[in-house]
């Protein structure tokens, strides 16, 4: 049920008024947002808050129990989801895993590399890696196929708290390079506040019934 | 001439077995490394367990044994897919119940047809004596097939192995690939019947992958390496099996095992 927008406007995508609902415990509700091609929003809250749920909703992997998601036509997205584990049998090369999903040329590779600062990395497994370069190396993957939005669920988890900061400062500078929009999802209230974009708020929902509206 | 004498000094049965039991592991190494990355052993073991089942059906209905192995090992594949979807009780218990269910149902199913009799002892450890002409025309173009089908859920199924939902972002429709997946081990389970035997199949598609895991670097590289080393196995297991009359799907199995063996040899002289 995805209502679509027009092709001309600079909307990627817009929730509206959505809510998920697992048993009778709503995970999130109420919940509206706009996505605007070169624009930053946050999703904040606390652990359990839905904020991972609630970006899947956007990204069409579950369907809101109550509301609309609209995505503009022909949306390509770069995804980073939170968890993400490599089994020890899986030979999987820095390369290889940057074209898991999209074929890219020497030259998109490079660049990718370079947006996100590891174009001396070589090609090592990606299990050698370290908690940071993996999250880095994981941006870079989001960009191979030129996303016009990206979604990024703790993108500086493992990351310490210098990292953290250059790790905004890239996705900022991806964003103007790469003129597309961003979900970023931490819960870093300060730097979300301090970076002067949007945010939407989640708060815990009660593990009962939320009182009807 | 060289025909004629390779034809007398192997015999036609044996070289009918090895060409079914190449374009087998042709096709079981590359599918092994899914196998083995997915966690899917377990899977395996059921459609082989249940394959008892497509015996007893295909001896009723009356249509190839093959046919009613993969007939039946496909319905457990989609009922795995569905029961996976709405269930709540975790994956293995599932698997279980499926697995020992159908062979049990196999077993009771066969018991009452008391008018054909089946060497159970083939079905369990194979046996080359059996390979037909008409086994070897299906095993190699159904093997084919199952490569081509193979290539093409490649990339899908990969990503899929590392996250679903980065697939499924992607486009690709990781489910699909998951299901075309589980009826393609179907058909190998199948097809390797005869030659390696239910109970031994899901070495094939586990030790090959296995054995090759520490001397590549992607996944490509050792889906190639494993149809290697899952050949030289068959190859090896079989003229063993002729020499010595022993059953052939242990002795492939053996080989295997022993091929796994060497590799580790240096790595361990070297931690020593
Ligand atoms: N499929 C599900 N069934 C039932 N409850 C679920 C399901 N998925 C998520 N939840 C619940 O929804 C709540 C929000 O989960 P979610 O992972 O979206 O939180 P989050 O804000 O991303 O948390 P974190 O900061 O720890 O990553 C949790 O309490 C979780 O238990
Ligand atoms: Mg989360």
């Amino acid at each position: 049920m995805n209502r679509e927008i027009a092709v001309s406007s600079n909307i990627l995508v817009k929730a509206n008024n959505i809510g998920v609902k697992r048993g009778n415990r709503w995970i999130f509700r109420d919940v509206e947002f706009e996505i605007v091609r070169g624009k930053q929003i946050f999703l904040i809250g606390a652990n359990g808050s839905g904020k991972t749920t609630c970006a899947k909703t956007v990204l069409g992997l579950i369907r809101p129990d109550e509301g609309t998601v609209a995505r503009a036509p022909s949306l390509t997205i770069g995804y980073i989801p939170q968890k993400l584990s490599f089994s020890p049998v899986l030979p999987l090369t820095v390369r290889r895993l940057l074209t898991l999903t999209d074929r890219a040329r020497q030259s998109e590779i490079a660049s990718a590399l370079a947006a996100v600062g590891l174009e001396r990395l070589g090609n090592p497994q990606v299990l050698t890696l370290s908690g940071g370069e993996l999250q880095r190396l994981l941006l870079a993957r989001a960009l191979i196929g030129k996303p016009d939005l990206l979604v990024l669920d703790e993108p500086a988890q493992g990351v310490d708290k210098a990292g953290e900061r250059m790790l905004h400062e890239r996705v900022e500078e991806i964003r103007r390079d790469y003129g597309c929009g961003a979900l970023v999802i931490s819960h870093n209230l300060e730097l979300a506040l301090a970076s002067g974009d949007d945010f939407v708020p989640l708060v815990p929902h009660e593990h009962d019934d939320h009182p009807d509206a | 001439m060289a025909n004629w004498w390779v034809a007398h000094m192997l015999g036609d049965f044996l070289i009918r077995a090895l060409l079914a039991g190449v374009g087998l592991a042709l096709v079981a190494g590359p599918a092994g490394c899914f196998v083995v990355w997915r966690r899917l052993a377990y899977f395996g073991e059921t459609i082989a367990h249940s394959a008892l089942l497509g015996v007893a059906l295909a001896i009723l209905v009356g249509i190839d044994l093959s046919m009613g192995i993969f007939v039946s090992a496909s319905l457990i594949t989609l009922t795995i897919y569905c029961l996976g979807r709405v269930e709540t009780l975790p994956s293995d218990t599932i698997l279980g119940l499926l697995a020992h269910g159908g062979l049990a149902l196999g077993l009771v199913v066969l018991s009452f047809l008391t008018s054909v009799r089946i060497d159970v002892e083939a079905l369990l450890f194979g046996d080359i004596l059996a390979v037909t002409r008409g086994d070897l025309v299906a095993i190699w173009a159904g093997g084919a097939l199952a490569l081509c089908v193979l290539a093409w859920i490649w990339r899908p199924l990969l990503a899929a192995t590392v996250s679903a939902d980065l697939a499924a972002v992607a486009g690709m429709k990781p489910e699909r690939a998951r299901l075309i997946f589980g009826i393609l081990v179907a058909g190998v389970i199948a097809a390797a019947i005869k030659i390696v035997g239910v109970l031994l199949i899901v070495a094939l598609l586990v030790i090959p992958a296995a054995t090759v895991r520490r001397f590549v670097t992607g996944p490509e590289a050792m889906a190639v390496a494993a149809a290697v080393v899952g050949v030289a196995s068959v190859l090896g297991g079989l003229l063993m099996s002729a020499r010595l009359d022993t059953p052939s799907g242990p002795s492939i199995v053996v080989t295997a095992l022993a091929i796994f063996a060497l590799t580790r040899i240096p790595a361990l002289a070297e931690k020593q």
